[in-house]
């Protein structure tokens, strides 16, 4: 077995709106050409196994991983699809170096929104068949009656929320990845459009086109490869009830379980004297807050108040989104995992520009699969 | 460096049949609850689940591993789903593998489902989204036909008769006849019945194909301290191997499937077989079509290229032959359910291995297994070696 296992190059390519003048092939192999370079490898000479994340309503095509292997560098090699989030997709990455049986392994994951011309019913497509199809929800619509029970639940209020929208569009605007960077007020963004009440469009993030590579490898290799490998201390991931009618919609047992198995590995009794900064989803504002909270950074109805204080700002005891979040990025759909991890990756290698936080040892990713899901995944990344 | 070893501790699957009455859900509970029984656990000793399902628009459900994740029992538990295609039965048991063998948990639950039947009037329509949207899709493509092209191919480079290839077609649905999940087993089917059968595309004839189907199929895995606990036969897995060819499969030369090839050696050296045809005592190759479970048996490297129905002739492949291929019927007896078909496979190396295998059971309770499955267009296979 190896027990170690670090991430050794990292690519990516958008992440924009709209990439007309990029298939998503060719959006896979930039990100798949610069992850390579990174890592110094020759993908059909040197990595083993490659992993890939991927929704076949998203990609328009069944059986998506009929499309994967010539632009990765994979053809004849061990390639498979992981239908779930990046961070799902990284962790299966490192259960395979864990192995013994792999030394370097590759995990993409991409977002080709822009190509889909009919989201809302694509995502509504995930509800039941049988017990909730024929009520016509929409994706939005479930989000908002989460939303509405978390602030009734916490005493969370609207205003706590939209300063997630400020504080993460800020943030995007140090990050030339990100589409979305704003100077915005509270009232902006309270101003904005009702998506359903209590949610609002602009709590709610856009998607974007784009793809990230990442490189793993096992100890030796990764000493062998790089003079700065960012090790993965540890991975969990969990589910809750994927019916609407069986979960307890005031609480979030999948986000406390997936951080506490992370924790466990990593040997981290108390995150927030452990973690210097975070990457959380936020593909709704309060489900940064929601997560703060279940992730063990606060208390129940601590997050709100602690986000007005500015606790999680870039100045913040606890910087949380600094790349800009998918608030500020853009929501990759399926990739968005890795998205978060990516940040976490380039703040330990001191390579984020004007938004690099200083003496950062320990960060920590998470993510969230999105309506209807109770899917989430927790990575905690160390130099 | 010394590998963890993982054992197949129990099994359990639904019967295959043409339209379940149950949902998807309920079909991956019934498996998951039998093969929880089977092994004397409950869902607290598992550790994490792993789902293997085909595509999504077979069920009509976006994310449909999210939506079977509580059915196939990770409710609150590490829950990944996989995904090869046709492969994906036999991939999922390795994904189960990589859970364990990586030292993250002890036990692992893994299950496949599938239910063509929602797809009306006929899951073939659902196949036409797997091809390439820009060149092929437009040409209005339908798995039969390609099937069709590889067959011809197949038979045209090696000079193999139908006659030959309907005798595979003959023993699985026998075998199936001992098996109580078959949907198609036929205890008195010919190689006539089998030429007589209606044309499809041709040389592809009805019984040459296997069925749409809907079930499910569960077992569990446990890491060699727990499987001694919880079993005194646990099935071990000693080599697992995956490989995906090109996408561009109309460039590839389809009478020979290298990616089986490619896979199979990686099985083979990670279990330190040198001679398979030795060492591998029964075989359950994929057999979504009959000519398929030759092709694979020469990826597979247990026959020579365009050598495999020699095995048929000469009674090496039957249940009381020297290597038994497909005694549990195979696709062709059991059914098709695409992802559950293959885990069906790994259920049946279990069975065999304990000598649990019932009417089904070869002689002599053989000591090593390998499973097989196919997929994607023409392009992946999917290896698992278990041995007592």
């Amino acid at each position: 077995m190896n027990e170690r296992v670090a991430i050794v190059g990292v690519g990516w390519s958008g992440f924009r709106p709209h990439t007309p003048e990029l298939s998503y092939k060719e959006l896979m192999y930039e990100a798949a050409v610069q992850a390579y370079a990174d890592a110094g490898v020759e993908p059909r000479r040197d990595v083993e196994s490659f992993v890939t994340v991927a929704e076949d309503f998203y990609e328009g095509t069944s059986i998506f991983d009929e499309y994967v292997p010539d632009q990765l560098g994979a053809v004849l090699k061990p390639v498979h699809t992981i239908p779930g989030d990046g961070l799902h997709g990284l962790a299966t990455a490192y259960m395979l170096v864990r192995t013994g049986q792999f030394q370097v392994v590759a995990v993409e994951g991409h977002s080709k929104a822009s190509n889909i011309l009919t989201l809302p019913h694509i995502t509504a497509y995930a509800q039941d068949p049988v017990l909730n199809r024929p009520l016509r929800f929409n994706t939005n619509f479930v989000a908002g009656l989460e939303m509405n029970r978390y602030m009734y639940e916490t005493g969370t209020t609207k205003e706590q929320c939209a300063e997630v929208v400020v504080k993460n569009r800020f943030n995007a605007l140090k990050n030339p990845l990100a589409s979305f960077g704003a100077n915005l007020e509270i009232d902006d963004v309270l101003e904005g459009p009702v998506l359903s009440w209590p949610l609002g469009g602009r709590e709610t993030s856009e998607y974007v086109d784009g793809a990230i590579v990442m490189v793993l490898a096992s100890e030796d290799k990764a000493r062998f490869l790089n003079d700065n490998p960012v090790w993965i201390l540890g991975m969990g991931w969990c589910n809750g009830s994927s019916s609407l009618e069986n979960r307890d919609w005031a609480a979030t047992p999948y986000i406390e379980k997936s951080a506490r198995m992370a924790y466990r590995q990593a040997g981290i009794p108390n995150p927030l004297s452990a973690i210097d900064i975070a990457e959380i989803d936020d593909t709704y504002a309060y489900k940064e807050l929601q997560s703060l909270e279940a992730l063990g950074f606060c208390d129940p109805s601590e997050a709100g108040p602690l986000t007005q204080e500015g606790f999680t700002s870039a100045q913040g005891d606890l910087p949380v989104n600094l790349s800009g979040g998918s608030l500020g990025l853009g929501h990759l759909l399926d990739a968005t995992g890795l998205a978060r991890a990516l940040e976490i990756v380039l703040q330990l290698r001191f390579q984020a520009g004007s938004r690099q936080v200083e003496d950062v040892q320990i960060g920590l990713a998470q993510s969230w699969r999105g309506v209807p899901t109770t899917s989430t995944g927790v990575a905690i990344l160390s130099n | 460096m010394s590998m963890r070893k993982v054992a197949v501790v129990g099994a359990g699957m639904t019967r295959f049949v043409r339209r379940a009455q149950e949902t998807p859900k309920e079909l991956t509970w019934q498996a998951t609850r039998m093969a929880l029984d089977s092994s004397e656990m409950t869902m607290d000793d598992i550790d994490a689940v792993c789902l293997g399902t085909a595509p999504d628009s077979f069920d009509g459900i976006h994310m449909k591993g999210e939506y079977l994740s509580d059915g196939a029992g990770g409710w609150q538990k590490p829950f990944i789903r996989s995904y090869v295609g046709g492969g994906t039965g036999v991939f999922v048991p390795i994904q189960g593998w990589y859970h364990v063998a990586s030292g993250m948990f002890d036990t692992c639950l893994v299950v496949a489902e599938e239910k063509m039947s929602s797809y009306y009037p006929h899951a073939q329509a659902a196949f036409l989204t797997i091809f390439d949207h820009t060149t092929e899709r437009p040409l209005k493509p339908n798995l039969l036909w390609i099937f069709a092209l590889e067959m011809n191919r197949y038979m045209h480079t090696y000079g193999i008769s139908k006659d030959d290839i309907a005798l595979v077609s003959v023993q699985n649905k026998r075998n199936a006849a001992n098996h109580p999940c078959a949907l198609l087993g036929d205890a008195d089917i010919t190689v006539k019945d089998v030429l007589d059968s209606e044309v499809l595309a041709w040389p592809v004839q009805r019984l040459d194909v296997s069925p749409v189907s809907d079930g499910a199929v569960a077992i569990i895995l446990a890491a060699e301290h727990v499987a001694k606990r919880l079993t005194d036969k646990p099935v071990w897995i000693e080599g697992v191997g995956w490989n995906l060819d090109t996408s561009y499969w109309a460039n590839r030369d389809l009478a020979y499937p290298r990616y089986v090839e490619y896979a199979a050696r990686m099985a083979y050296e990670m279990a330190g077989i040198k001679e398979p045809r030795k060492e591998i005592n029964l075989v359950e190759p994929y057999d979504p079509f009959d000519y398929k479970a030759l092709h694979h048996l020469e990826g597979l490297q247990l026959a020579d290229r365009g050598q495999a129905p020699r095995l048929y002739i000469d009674g090496v492949a039957a249940p009381d032959g020297d290597m038994p291929v497909c005694p549990s019927g195979g696709l062709l007896g059991v059914g098709n359910p695409i992802a559950a078909a293959g885990l069906m496979k790994i259920a049946e190396l279990f069975w065999q291995l304990r000598g649990e295998a019932g009417l089904r059971q070869v002689p002599g309770v053989p000591k090593r297994g390998l499973a097989q499955a196919w997929g994607d267009l023409m392009q992946v296979g999917t290896v698992v070696i278990m041995g007592r």
